[in-house]
């Protein structure tokens, strides 16, 4: 079971994390906790000069391999993307990306990327925020 | 093999009272290092609530008919086996609550929300619990007295040194400390915080949760004025905890919670309270669950606390030892001999959520978080930490499997 959870393509993406790093300045930023763990993550979004398509995508924060992992596949999956399209993207989508069986508490781990991007376009670009991200969004780590 | 005292204690033996030990996990024994988040539970436990079930049940001072006079004897009984237990003066002095996060919130709420105002402080530790830490936080929040972090040293020990400074232009009104940190296993001084607490007429609140299960406690020789302790990790059920407090500062309390059972008399004008501890105890009580939290602190007296405190202490000089041997390990909390039976390291550079998910694999079950001491992990510098912690039924072979399973994961994560 171990195995199927650390499958090569999760330590691949722990191990080199893709888009991990700061963008001063950033268009659109935001910072989330997982209260279960205290881990911490940060999104920031620069786009293109349509203002909509994202042009580039980094994160920056410390988690376990599962949160690392996903959010580097999330940073590939969404570069490219518009607001609007990561705004309705579905969290099962990601998960499929991420292929592995998780528990709900590693669920929150898998998924703490996502809510925080989704929370960083929001505010800047007014994306709708579904119930199950408001949480993240009453945040204010800074 | 660094156990070599001889304590009085034989953990293999007491194993055969545990079911769990039964239990296979992923295929293989449980090494179950997480008792200083709950303890297993022995036979004797489970067969007292049974039986209590079985032959007793009741609601308590109610029925005049046996068989509630049965469970209020059973009840009452549970009453003066805690009292023994913490060798309080007397069983009206011990409150029975849903667990010792609810008997700090009884404090904090009915002595803190009449007691404290601007210009009064209350200091709790930086090695606090939330349980003993948010309730105090949000009554001076909300009486406007001021909260301040008693700091610790390098080794996770309390700073005493710099008490008078931190109190400087307050009146101390409320010393909070844990008697064991749940994180790091400080045995904390309990009586010199008392002591100082007591010269500026404070009081002194004790979370004994960690320490109740492991150590002999005397609150007449440690001096503290409310003493908070819980049932479910000290091998009783869960939902049921105590709170002992000194007579003279209960009466005049006001309630927490109202309704059945607190009262004296009710009136559409007016209601009056009932006496110590019933005052405190307002609605049907968890019967059973004290029954057997009765039973659990029989069964480690039994066992012996002195002999408990030993042979942990024993298991922690072991695992730190195994655990520098390792290398690439980094620990927190003092020397062994100054700590209880816990031991919070991390792996470096690898996550402890990855740790413990590895570790599970191979049967071994430890704890990976903050522990819920989040101001103590900003201490550390660290966000959460892997914890392996020990009771009477540990064995040095879990402890050695633990070891083993932090080679697994450093092949696959390292």
């Amino acid at each position: 079971m171990v195995d199927d959870l650390y499958r090569e393509v999760i330590l691949d993406h722990y191990k080199n994390p893709r888009g991990h790093g700061v963008i001063e300045d950033a268009d659109a930023q935001a910072e989330g906790l997982n209260p279960l763990c205290g881990d911490e993550v940060a999104i920031y979004v620069q786009f293109a000069d349509d203002g909509e398509t994202i042009e580039e995508v980094k994160f920056s924060g410390r988690g376990c391999a599962i949160s690392q992992a996903s959010t580097s596949m999330l940073m590939e999956m969404v570069n490219g993307r518009t607001a609007n399209e990561v705004a309705e993207l579905p969290k099962e989508r990601l998960l499929e990306e991420v292929g592995i069986p998780l528990t709900p508490i590693r669920l929150k781990c898998a998924l703490l990327g996502l809510g925080v991007l989704k929370v960083a376009l929001h505010r800047a670009k007014g994306t709708p925020l579904p119930e199950e991200w408001a949480g993240l969004d009453e945040l204010d780590l800074r | 093999m660094a156990v070599t005292a001889r304590p009085a204690l034989d953990a293999q033996k007491l194993r055969a009272d545990f079911p769990i030990f039964e239990e296979k996990i992923h295929g293989k024994p449980l090494a179950y290092l997480d008792s200083a988040a709950s303890a297993q539970k022995p036979r004797q436990v489970l067969d007292t609530v049974r039986e209590f079930y079985e032959t007793s049940y009741a609601n308590v001072h109610r029925g005049v008919y046996l068989l509630s006079e049965r469970a209020t004897e059973a009840y009452e009984g549970a009453r003066e086996k805690a009292r023994a237990f913490v060798n309080a003066p007397a069983a009206r002095e011990v409150i029975f609550t849903r667990s010792a996060t609810e008997s700090i919130n009884l404090v904090a709420y009915a002595w803190g929300l009449d007691n404290l105002g601007p210009g009064d402080l209350v200091l709790v530790t930086e090695l606090e619990h939330h349980s003993n830490f948010v309730p105090w936080q949000y009554i001076a929040k909300r009486t406007g007295a001021e909260f301040r972090l008693l700091p610790i040293d390098d080794n996770g020990e309390l700073r005493l040194d710099g008490l008078d400074e931190l109190a400087a232009g307050t009146q101390v009104k409320v010393v909070a400390t844990n008697l064991v940190s749940n994180s790091l296993g400080t045995v904390n001084p309990v009586s010199r915080l008392a002591a100082w607490a007591h010269e500026r007429s404070a009081i002194m609140v004790v979370d004994a949760a960690q320490g109740a299960p492991h150590h002999r406690i005397d609150v007449q020789d440690l001096d503290c004025d409310f003493l908070a302790f819980s049932s479910h990790k000290l091998c009783g059920p869960t939902g049921v905890g105590a709170l002992w407090g000194r007579a003279e500062l209960l009466e005049p309390m006001a309630p927490f919670n109202l309704g059945g059972h607190m009262i004296r008399s009710v009136r559409a004008e007016d209601t009056t309270w009932g006496e110590l501890p019933y005052k405190f105890e307002a609605g049907t009580q968890p019967i059973a669950e004290a029954v057997g939290f009765g039973a659990a602190m029989d069964y480690v007296s039994a066992v012996g606390l002195e002999a408990i405190a030993e042979y942990e202490s024993n298991l922690a000089a072991h695992a730190l030892e195994r655990l520098a041997e390792l290398g690439g390990i980094t620990t927190y909390g003092p020397p062994a001999d100054r700590r209880a039976g816990i031991v919070s390291f991390n792996v470096d550079g690898i996550h402890p959520h990855d740790v413990a998910q590895v570790l599970d694999s191979e049967g071994v079950a430890i704890r990976a978080g903050h522990h819920c001491c989040q101001p103590l992990m900003t201490r550390l510098g660290v966000a959460a930490t892997n914890r392996a912690s020990f009771y009477l039924y540990t064995v040095p072979d879990e402890i050695d499997r633990l070891v083993e399973g932090l080679h697994k994961v450093r092949r696959i994560l390292g």
